[in-house]
């Protein structure tokens, strides 16, 4: 038997393997903790061989899955040993047990420090491996200047510069400002020459990371980026090397010079066409991550169209294949692919066997194809793709049947190619997974088949027919239910179709049902009586048993319903004008794509949506709707009040008529907030859709999500509210001040001062609140909240009850932007001071240009994208009137500072501006943004402004953020040149420098 | 990048926790408990990838040892599975055709090996020689310091007698 080598620890492990359960483990883990725990206490006695024997069984311990909440001190002690065995230890294990936020780590930072600078070879891989690995930002401030000077310095050997190249990698991701972007990108250029394949390999991971943050900064490193030919694993030179450098060259623009284009293409083709699968399983793994990682530079680089084909034939052999791998790889790229033009009939064609991979045993696999099918689906395939999936959710396990029932519903909605089919295939889906069918899905079948009078007998003799089934979902009743009551009467006619046994059917399963449905039934009830003319007194008797057996139920919202039905069928013919159909809906964006965007969903997933969002801008089931609602004139549009469709009953009821005094009260009072039938309806829609009626609108938003956009829409305004306590600066200023910059004060009174600092990268951004109490007293009952607009993604860590006396308590507060748009998130702080309770909502600085990047442009670049842009939504006009009156120069600084980055040269006219930028979200990705400003020299109160992106909310939004930097003037004397102090985003080469000559600016690309 | 690499053995057993991305105490053994539970369950002839929580988890196994690592999505799966059939094949080499009872006695060994492969959740050295050359001076290192002290303690002790 192997042996540690250390005999107190050999017998612990084999004690605790002789355990026979799990309780005699823990009892012989808990005897070793208090020895532990005993001996570190007096340390005195403990040699170092000792120690390192406690410190080993600590984190053995610790990996079987207990605390072990002590001897960390011991444990960042041992790196300060003097010899060797004793400081591995100590490295390793300190780097195993804690993570990069623990306070202890902070002890050591100076001894690694000495380990790193000093001439001890060994003593530097220890230190640079700790520090790679859980180096947090302290860690990146003190050392990264060492660790950068470790790396190029001649005298270290090759051990040593791999590790510090990583180390380095590992600091700038906490802190992408320890690397000096300026010095650093020539001596990344030398690094790449590097002969010794680990420095290599770890440099370019080093690389990797810069560009993906920042490529105009390395371009020399371009050149480099070739695959050398050493270094073979299992045959194949250095594979990890060739991805990583592939993987590099995705985050340069698309290379443009025709000859370094021909060569990069022949050596990727090579390597398509040259990987062969071979028996050797590592050899095939390492040759098709090579080829997989070519594919994906083949996309980025936007080839001809016959290389994608090529490609695509490529994938579709992969998914057909034996290997469970390459079949998996196959199906994630093809989605990928998707997202490159044109190539989707070239897709279709593997349509057939796609659907099967649908049915393969591995779950992973399924997924992968049922999000390559989802985002292959347009109208030439739907009604297969749909009814395949259709069929698969009887068999499709649980883990995945949400996901599919959504994604058919959604791809029915998309592409019916007519409604009733749409119909048809809801109802299958309810009635095959009713569990998993969301009531949005249901409420969106009730609008379509409300704003379509054509299907409305198909629907309501689809949901008659399900009905006969012996057990139905209760979905299944409800929808049937809703259906039955707006439309029965249409099918008055057919057999089995009569109110009564239409009633008869329905009432069946009532005792089945949960509350909600119930009161669903109750206004079918009512309505049927209100279609059955002349009235059947049997039938209505019936009826009025079941509203009084309700009228006092215990649930507020039936016994309503029952007296106020119970009522108004005593109305006789008025009940008409009441209780008749449910006018059209408005248009409405699908809640469901929304749903599915808001779902954890992973990235393949995303774009496939995106892709489709884009390609298919309404979906078609819209458009059908749309046409009839034109055409036909419904008749309940007459009737006054009920048009109000935003109304609940009880609302409409009690203000047209004069009922009992009392219960008109109560239901004016309580406009019965959620389970309201109509509101359930219209509630989480509404939220979608533009709002229908403004002073009705809070009636309509009844879900917890509409209520807290209301509340923010109502707050943002208001910066602060009447406090006790006087706030010191201006507030708005503040905000204002911060929206160009990325740390400062955001808000301080006499108690408390509230700083911020952030770091923007991409579509995330990284907060941190700095909460500080100025005085000796401690702040209590202190507060958070965020209150984020749609578009934001805010995760807020715990904030501390009480903030000690002169302490400042660090908040992180992560964001992320999903789309376009000019909200603002609002932070609701609170705190208690003496008896003082102190409230103030203060605007967070994460506004639109902080996901914006600074992008410079040629000519070349930037003349085929603006006219490929042409006209709304896409390019926007406007002349702006009313502009604060700037020279150029200074409005060329305001656009600098929002991150609009002015290129000079491009437009003839001296008094244009036009500006370039990329806007980063997660429903758009990186997008690029153009601007053009046209200023009147003789009047530079007006503009006229053109901007162009290839998203309609984006170009809107961004004109508006523009107009308001423009025409508000937010502080009055603004600094002339306010640099965007942004750390984050690698400084932009100042924009004057570069590009004054288009041409040489174009060389310099190439 | 990879976030971390996890050795479980057939029985759910740890033998190797190795966290590149902060994770606390707690959060570790839900990712432990959760991920296990996900990648013993496959059977056999599945493909070596999972998709869990946004990420992908690239694992393989060997005999009754599941080697795992977690990726970001956009990472290339193949290339994590052959860093860690490279770093199997540096244990094979090293502990001569390694069994799962070599990495539970010498588990320190493991960290020490894997830290010559990887570092910041980056591949740093593709040659096995190259570890398994730095692995043997390691090794001497400590005998060295450990004859060094038996030797002084032995000096110690004769004076002292």
């Amino acid at each position: 038997m192997a042996l540690s080598g250390m005999r107190g620890l050999s017998v612990f492990i084999s004690d605790i393997r002789n355990c026979p359960n799990k309780e005699q483990e823990r009892l012989r883990v808990d005897k070793e903790l208090g020895n532990i725990r005993t001996r570190f206490k007096n340390e005195k006695g403990l040699s170092p061989y000792e120690k390192k024997k406690y410190v080993w069984k600590m984190l053995y311990i610790y990996m079987l899955g207990y605390d072990v909440d002590f001897g960390h001190m011991e444990a960042v002690s041992l790196i300060s040993a003097p010899k060797y065995p004793e400081k591995q230890v100590g490295y390793i294990v300190t780097s195993c047990l804690l993570n990069e936020n623990h306070d202890f780590l902070r002890l050591a930072i100076n001894t690694v420090r000495n380990d790193i600078i000093g001439r001890n070879e060994t003593f530097q891989c220890l230190a640079l491996t700790m520090v790679g690995n859980i180096g947090g930002r302290e860690f990146a401030e003190s050392l990264a200047p060492d660790v950068q000077k470790l790396i190029i310095s001649s005298s270290c050997r090759p051990l040593v510069r791999k590790k510090a190249a990583l180390c380095l990698l590992r600091l700038y991701r906490k802190n992408p400002d320890v690397v000096n972007v300026d010095g650093w990108a020539d001596r990344m250029a030398q690094l790449l020459d590097e002969r010794d394949l680990g420095v290599l390999t770890s440099s370019m991971s080093l690389l990797v990371a810069l560009v993906s943050n920042n490529h105009e900064a390395y371009w020399s490193c371009l050149p480099k980026c070739d695959v050398p030919q050493e270094y073979t694993y299992y045959g194949i030179p250095s594979p990890w090397l060739q991805v990583k450098t592939m993987r590099a060259l995705q985050y340069f623009p698309t290379v443009e010079d025709p000859n370094t284009r021909r060569s990069l293409f022949e050596v990727l083709q090579r390597i398509l066409m040259g990987t062969d699968v071979v028996k050797n399983v590592n050899k095939n793994n390492a040759s098709h991550a090579v080829l997989f990682e070519a594919l994906a530079l083949v996309m980025h680089l936007d080839a001809e169209k016959e290389m994608m084909s090529q490609c695509i034939a490529l994938l579709g052999k992969f998914i057909a294949v034996r290997e469970p791998n390459i079949r998996y790889l196959g199906l994630e790229n093809m989605t990928r692919m998707l997202m490159v033009t044109d190539v989707h009939d070239i897709i279709k064609r593997h349509q057939a066997q796609i659907i099967t991979s649908l049915k393969d045993p591995d779950i992973s696999i399924r997924r992968r194809a049922l999000d390559l099918l989802y985002g292959m689906c347009d109208v030439s395939n739907a009604k297969d793709i749909v009814e395949e999936l259709l069929q698969y959710l009887s068999t499709a396990d649980f883990a995945m049947r949400e996901e599919l029932s959504l994604k058919a519903a959604i791809l029915a909605e998309k592409f019916a190619p007519d409604l009733s089919w749409y119909v048809d295939v809801i109802l299958q889906l309810i009635d095959k997974a009713g569990d998993f069918v969301s009531d949005d899905i249901w409420f969106r079948v009730v609008q379509f088949v409300t704003n379509n009078e054509d299907l409305q007998p198909y629907a309501a003799a689809k949901a008659r027919e399900y009905l006969d089934k012996p057990a139905i979902h209760e979905t299944m009743v409800k929808v049937s239910a809703y259906l039955l009551g707006e439309y029965s009467h249409l099918l008055a006619r057919r057999p089995g179709c009569s109110p009564k046994e239409i009633f008869s059917i329905i009432h069946e399963k009532l005792p089945t049902v949960s509350m909600s449905t119930v009161a669903i039934l109750l206004s079918t009830y009512a309505k049927i009586l209100m279609h059955t003319q002349p009235a059947d007194p049997e039938l209505q008797n019936q009826i009025w048993a079941i509203f009084n057996k309700y009228e006092s139920c215990i649930e507020v919202e039936i016994q309503q319903r029952a007296v106020e039905y119970f009522a108004l069928s005593r109305k006789g013919a008025a009940l008409m004008d009441i209780l008749a159909e449910m006018p059209k809906f408005p248009e409405r964006q699908s809640s469901l794509i929304k749903k599915a965007e808001d779902v954890e969903v992973d990235t393949a997933e995303q774009s496939a949506i995106k892709l489709r969002a884009q390609q298919q801008q309404t979906s078609t089931a819209l458009v059908v709707a749309d046409q009839s609602s034109a055409n036909g004139t419904s008749p309940v549009n007459q009737l006054g009040l009920v048009k109000v469709p935003s109304m609940s009953s009880s609302v409409i009821y009690s203000s047209k008529w004069d009922f009992d005094q009392s219960r008109s009260s109560t239901s004016t009072s309580s406009p019965s907030p959620s389970p309201d039938l109509l509101g359930d309806l219209l509630g989480p829609l509404a939220i979608e859709g533009p709002p229908v009626a403004g002073e009705s609108e809070q009636n309509v938003v009844s879900g917890l999500e509409g209520v807290a956009a209301v509340d923010a829409a109502a707050i943002v305004p208001v910066t602060v509210q009447t406090n006790a306590v006087e706030p010191i600066g201006n507030i708005a200023e503040r905000f204002h001040a911060l929206c160009l910059k990325d740390s400062g004060v955001l808000y301080e009174d006499p108690y408390v001062q509230i700083g911020i600092k952030a770091e923007w990268r991409g579509h995330h951004g990284r907060l941190v609140l700095f909460l500080g109490n100025k005085n000796t007293s401690p702040l209590f009952s202190v507060q958070a909240l965020i209150l984020p607009p749609s578009h934001l993604k805010m995760e807020l860590s715990l904030v501390p009850e009480t903030i000690p006396p002169r302490a400042q308590v660090q908040c992180p507060l992560e964001v992320m932007n999903l789309r376009p748009s000019r909200d603002v998130a609002v932070l609701d702080f609170s705190y208690k001071f003496n008896t003082n309770m102190v409230n103030v909502k203060l605007r967070l600085p994460a506004v639109l240009n902080k996901f914006l990047q600074p992008i410079t442009v040629s000519a070349e670049e930037f003349f085929p994208q603006w006219r490929s842009l042409s006209g709304p939504p896409l390019k926007l006009q406007e002349v702006v009137r009313g502009v604060r009156p700037m020279p150029l120069l200074e409005m060329a600084n305001l656009f600098n500072s929002c991150h609009l980055i002015v290129c000079p040269g491009l437009d003839p006219n001296p008094n244009n501006l036009v500006a370039s930028t990329t806007f980063y979200s997660e429903s758009t990705r990186a997008m690029l943004c153009l601007t053009r400003i046209e200023t009147d020299p003789a009047d530079r109160t007006q503009l006229r402004m053109t901007v162009a992106s290839g998203d309609p909310t984006l170009t809107f939004e961004l004109k508006e953020f523009i107009k308001e930097q423009l025409v508000s003037i937010p502080i009055a004397p603004r600094p002339p040149a306010p640099v965007p102090p942004t750390p984050s985003v690698a400084q932009p080469v100042p924009p004057a420098a570069p590009s004054n000559d288009p041409g040489a600016m174009l060389a310099g690309l190439l | 990048m990879i976030h971390f690499v996890l050795l479980i053995s057939r029985q759910g057993k740890v033998r190797l926790t190795k966290w590149y991305s902060p994770y606390t105490q707690k959060e570790r053994s839900k990712v432990i408990r959760e991920l296990s539970g996900v990648i013993l369950t496959r059977g056999p002839k599945l493909c070596n990838f999972v998709e869990w929580r946004g990420y992908k988890v690239v694992y393989k196994r060997y005999a009754s040892l599941y080697f795992c690592m977690c990726v970001d999505q956009e990472d290339n799966e193949l290339e994590i599975l052959e860093i860690i059939h490279h770093y199997v094949e540096i244990l094979d080499r090293y502990f001569g055709s390694v069994c799962e009872l070599d990495l539970i006695f010498n588990f320190h060994k493991a960290y020490y090996i894997l830290d010559e492969i990887l570092i910041a959740g980056e591949l740093q050295e593709s040659s096995k020689k190259t570890v398994a050359r730095l692995i043997a001076a390691q090794d001497s290192l400590v005998e060295t310091a450990k004859e060094q002290a038996s030797s002084i303690s032995n000096i110690i002790a004769q004076a002292t007698k």
